[in-house]
């Protein structure tokens, strides 16, 4: 345990940077080099956690006490610092993505977009380093009010409605995470985090424990996308794809698997859970999504509604690793977080580059455009295939440790839905790449590849999941860190 | 029974004066009635709590010369009479405000009474 | 200073003022509204300065003339009232800042009166605050209901009947309680309140008791709007002007409801009140019918105001579920939430007064996206005290949501947990619907000002609002006083 005061650094570094933006409207460099800046010195903040956290050490600062009892604490514990390193390293990407994009598409409003932008990644972080499930509800419900100016931003009927859906949906999740977290208070007389859980399985008769388990499902499973609370998430496509990109595949919906493994590792404990079968809910709920979504997506013909469906079903992966309460179930889920936020935000950066560039947004009209536009759809197809579990991609090594976790709990089901939804993927991304390279396109005479603001972080990450495929601990120890988190959190492992 | 209801007749009157009261205001269109209705409760409080400090046989608690004696038990209680000047003249600053209100509202409605005005105001 | 005064100091240098200002008038009539503000801060500083010292210390008794209690008239300091008083005369005097643009443009030449009945109304709710003594409230409390039936008076044509509606309903509140106190002085013999609660474990099951209590809790919970005894608060609020809605709303029902605390939990004690009768669970219910009711019936209001005027309906449920939850952390939430909606309904009322100068109307189908770039900083106000009303972290209305919610587990009162929460997304469905249309509706081309409100105005506004993201973090600081309080 370190007392310093990174973790608050980190997180103030886009707070910060909120005001300045604000003020620079009317000079966009400045604006999105305030952006920039706090981007970098996010990520180099987070970067100066992870030696400790290799280590299993926890670097915290308590700010104030919230309650009696109850500390406003940020821990910078392995699983936080590994989200807060994904997400802050992410955003360096989209910003310049972002300026790419909203520049090239002429968007209004671009202030208050970097401005919510910021908002958002300090609350990803306070997420991420959210000491007691007190501290985890303030940041979520920050994320919730960051990411409404972003989903309402083209301020079009449909972004109306999409985010009415959403703010019914984070909002009664909120609500009902605020009435689970009480009972757990009340119950167990702390709210903290503690790897193996918080609850015993005597705490609660088992009625009381299942209804506090599906209060907590529904307060994050909302913003994890568990079916039936997904429905927000296609809708909110309506937003810019930079938004879709950062926040409905690496911030929000991240912040939301990340709250279930914090859930169901550091709150309930697989003892808990594994006494009263909770855990195989769990994996209901999530194998149903996975198969589910996977087969929405075949239907859709907007390709970032079809991005959006997969997501869904990617993200269940991360829930059914958790719900297999093995160590490796809990590896494999950890490093699903960073191997899909990294394919799926390179999958969005191309068809928002699509979009810019051709104006093309529904799949039939994607006949040909690998001529035009290489770079992008190689970068693509790399992404697909990782996340169909093609090795050398990162996709790849988190499905295979999934798949191992699944046979170390001897649970052969999810084990069929993971190679099943491996297929399901190929079905769906396939007929992309077979019309992008194989398909002659039409009105693309006199087209080039987008600008490099939108190319350069979408092949970053494309190669990232490429290298992370091929050595997983390369740069950020992620594999390292992911088997240490999921040894803390099996008692007696 | 008999001697419950009949032994304690003020306070029953009083409990008398106050349901008028209440109908009064409950039950009467007219403003001015409402007010005269909250004025008949407030003089049946009033006069619930002047019972209190009575006792049969008891005089006014005032040492006068020659006349009185020193058993505090045959004086009267004085602090209910006090209390209730206080209250009487609350009463009083009441209807002060309330005629005031009833003016200015005769001034702007031409009417006092209750269903006119709303029908007036909220068409 | 000396704190042994501080007590008179604060509640008299109102009726102090509410006697000078009118001289001032006749001096000169532009003094009126600076010397009301110096009157204002001298109590508003003064009740900051007690509530600080009164941190660790012992209650305060000041006895007035040197008659002791029981047969002298008392007022007790103690960290609860100091509480109070600091929540109620720091909102009046932000409001009183404010009223300056609001008297100019609504009664300039009903200065004098209005501000003196002003000081008045102070002057009741600070000795309600203070006193030890039942009937000494009912005194105070007649005198703050008489000045706010005159302050509410003011306004639109409509105003002077609701006033007198207000007027006949409130008296019969004051008349419910004064025969209450009747039955309890019947059978106690004593109006202080130190000494009913010393004698009450005794003389408890006695029917003056129960009926004298069950009458209190009738007539005050007039004065707080309890349901179903709240029918007078909604045209009221939209009727008066916006000083006097931003005064009465955010203080008035509450120190109602601070009576209630004050005497039924800690003068009545609950568990001997409960042994009787089950008032604790009526108030419960009604608070919880209340809270319920208010937010839908606000979600159907078409006028800014009068929707704050229900949302007030249900907020101050929020208090008097606390209130019958009868337990460490309901008591807290509920005390919370009486400075917490104290700053939220100010701020908003004071931003639908801002709109309604600028404006000229506060109907909510004409809030349009014009409104964020005309007014930002009103509009930031807004949003930042609905987010709150709303609940959301870090602001201040999660805090004392989450010690009711506690509260309500605690006591093994589930249900009413499912009543707090649902409420908050009720607020959401109306608050949001504004913040929608104020930053993302289209706008047509009305003609109107393009500035926002003076800053005599905004500055009110712009406090009430930052200090929701203050109050909220700092809670336990400020409630830590309390904490031994009740337990």
């Amino acid at each position: 345990m370190i007392e310093s005061a990174v973790p608050l650094l980190a997180l103030v570094a886009s707070l910060a940077a909120v005001p300045l933006i604000l003020l620079s409207g009317t000079k966009p460099n400045l604006r999105e080099f305030w952006t920039l800046l706090a981007a970098l010195i996010k990520f180099c903040l987070v970067l100066t956690l992870l030696p400790n956290a290799l280590q299993g050490t926890t670097t915290q600062i308590t700010l104030l006490e919230l309650f009696p009892g109850i500390p406003f604490i940020l821990k910078a514990d392995p699983l936080g610092v590994y989200f807060a390193l994904i997400a802050s390293g992410l955003w360096i990407l989209t910003s310049f993505y972002s300026i790419g994009y909203m520049r090239g598409a002429h968007e209004k409003n671009q202030t208050r977009y970097f401005a919510s932008f910021a908002l958002c990644l300090s609350s990803t972080l306070g997420i991420a380093f959210a000491g007691n499930l007190v501290t985890f509800i303030v940041f979520f419900e920050m994320l919730t009010l960051a990411t409404y100016p972003l989903v309402i931003h083209k301020e079009t009927p449909a972004a109306l409605a999409a985010s009415r859906q959403y703010l019914v949906y984070t909002l009664t999740a909120g609500v009902c995470l605020i009435a689970a977290s009480v009972i757990t208070q009340v119950t167990t007389g702390s709210t903290a985090f503690v790897p193996g859980g918080i609850y015993t399985p005597l705490s609660l008769p088992d009625p009381a424990l299942l209804l506090v388990f599906v209060l907590f499902l529904v307060g994050i499973g909302v913003k994890s996308g568990i079916m039936p609370l997904h429905s927000w998430l296609p809708s909110a496509m309506a937003a810019p794809t930079p938004v879709s990109a950062l926040l409905h595949a690496v911030a929000v919906v991240k912040s939301g698997v990340f709250g279930l493994v914090r859930v169901v590792g550091f709150i309930f404990g697989s003892e808990t859970l594994a006494q009263s079968h909770l855990n195989i809910l769990l994996m209901i709920l999530a194998g149903f999504t996975v198969l589910t979504a996977s087969l929405l997506a075949f239907k859709q013909e907007n390709l970032k509604k079809r991005l959006a469906y997969s997501t869904v079903g990617h993200l269940s992966y991360i829930v059914l690793g958790a719900s297999l309460l093995s160590p490796l179930g809990f590896t494999g889920s950890i490093l699903h977080i960073s191997a899909h936020a990294t394919m799926k935000i390179t999958l969005f950066f191309c068809a928002g580059a699509i979009y810019v560039n051709l104006h093309k947004e529904n799949i039939p009209d994607l006949n040909g455009i690998a001529k035009v536009m290489p770079f992008t759809m190689a970068a693509f197809t790399l992404a697909a295939l990782g996340l169909a579990g093609v090795p050398p991609l990162n996709g790849f090594v988190s499905k295979w440790t999934l798949a191992q976790g699944a046979l170390q709990a001897d649970m052969l089901v999810p084990l069929f839905i993971l190679v099943i939804s491996g297929l399901l993927n190929i079905g769906y991304f396939f007929p992309i790449i077979h019309r992008a390279y194989f398909k002659e396109g039409e009105h693309l005479e006199g087209k080039k590849e987008a600008s490099a603001f939108m190319v350069v972080p979408l092949v970053i990450t494309a190669l990232l999941s490429v290298l992370l495929g091929i050595f997983p601990n390369h740069f950020f120890h992620f594999y390292d860190l992911a088997t240490a988190i999921a040894k803390t959190l099996i008692p007696g492992n | 029974m008999s001697s419950y209801i009949l032994g304690h007749y003020a306070y029953w009157a009083s409990i008398v004066v106050i349901c008028v009261g209440m109908y009064g205001i409950l039950f009467k269109k007219n403003l001015l009635k409402k007010l005269i209705g909250l004025s008949i409760l407030q003089a049946g409080i009033i006069q619930i709590w002047v019972c209190l400090s009575s006792k049969w046989g008891a005089t006014v608690p005032v040492k006068a010369q020659g006349l009185s004696t020193d058993v505090a038990a045959n004086y009267l209680s004085p602090l209910p009479h006090c209390l209730m000047l206080t209250a009487i003249v609350v009463g009083i600053a009441t209807m002060g405000v309330a005629f005031a209100l009833l003016m200015a509202i005769h001034k702007r409605y031409g009417t006092l009474d209750e269903s006119e005005i709303l029908s007036k105001a909220c068409p | 200073m000396k704190v042994q005064q501080l007590p008179i100091l604060i509640a008299f240098t109102y009726l102090a003022w509410a006697l000078l200002i009118p001289l001032i008038a006749a001096l000169r009539k532009n003094w009126i509204y600076p010397f009301t503000l110096v009157g204002s801060a001298i109590s508003a500083c003064a009740s900051i300065y007690g509530f600080i010292s009164s941190f660790g210390s012992e209650p305060l008794r000041y006895t007035f003339g040197g008659w002791a209690p029981p047969l002298g008239v008392e007022f007790i300091y103690d960290s609860l009232s100091s509480f109070i008083l600091m929540v109620i005369n720091t909102i009046a005097f932000l409001v009183l800042i404010h009223s300056k643009g609001v008297a100019d443009r609504e009664f300039p030449e009903k200065k004098m009166p209005y501000y003196a009945l002003v000081m008045l109304f102070m002057l009741g709710l600070n000795g309600i605050t203070l006193t030890g003594d039942i009937f000494t409230l009912f005194v105070f409390l007649e005198i703050s209901s008489l000045s706010s039936y005159g302050l509410m008076s003011v306004g639109k044509k409509f105003a002077v009947y609701t006033a007198f509606r207000y007027l006949i309903i409130g008296s019969i509140g004051g008349s419910l309680y004064l025969l209450g106190v009747f039955y309890l002085y019947t059978v106690t013999g004593t109006l202080n309140m130190a000494d009913i609660a010393a004698m009450i474990p005794q003389v408890a099951t006695q029917p003056g008791i129960v009926t004298g209590i069950i009458l209190i809790v009738a007539g005050f919970g007039i004065k707080a709007a309890l349901f179903p005894m709240h029918g007078w608060l909604p045209d009221l609020y939209a009727q008066a002007n916006s000083t006097s809605s931003a005064l009465v709303a955010p203080i008035g029902t509450k120190v109602a409801a601070y009576v209630l605390i004050r005497l039924l939990l800690l003068v009545f004690g609950i568990n001997a009140v409960d042994a009787v009768a089950p008032i604790s669970t009526i108030i419960g219910i009604l608070a919880s019918i209340g809270i319920i009711y208010g937010s839908i019936y606000a979600i159907r209001q078409t006028q800014l105001k009068r929707m704050l005027a229900y949302s007030s309906v249900s907020q101050i449920g929020y208090v008097l579920l606390g209130l019958s939850l009868a337990n460490p952390m309901g008591f807290r939430g509920a005390v919370l939430h009486i400075l917490n909606h104290a700053i939220m309904k100010a701020c908003l009322f004071l931003v639908a007064a801002n709109l309604e100068k600028q404006e000229g109307h506060s109907d909510l189908s004409k809030f349009n996206k014009s409104f964020a770039k005309k007014y930002p900083w009103s509009m930031l106000a807004f949003t930042l005290a609905a987010l709150s009303m709303i609940g959301l972290p870090p602001l201040a209305g999660f805090f004392s949501k989450w010690y009711l919610a506690v509260g309500a587990v605690e006591g093994e009162q589930s249900w009413y947990l499912i009543v707090i929460l649902a409420s908050s997304l009720l607020n959401a469905a109306y608050f949001f619907r504004i913040i929608e249309r104020i930053y993302i509706k289209p706008a047509d081309d009305t003609p109107s000002s393009q500035n926002d409100v003076a800053f005599s105005m905004l500055l009110p506004t712009l406090i009430l609002a930052l200090g929701l993201l203050v109050v909220g973090l700092m809670n336990t600081t400020l409630l830590s006083n309390l904490l031994p309080f009740y337990d």
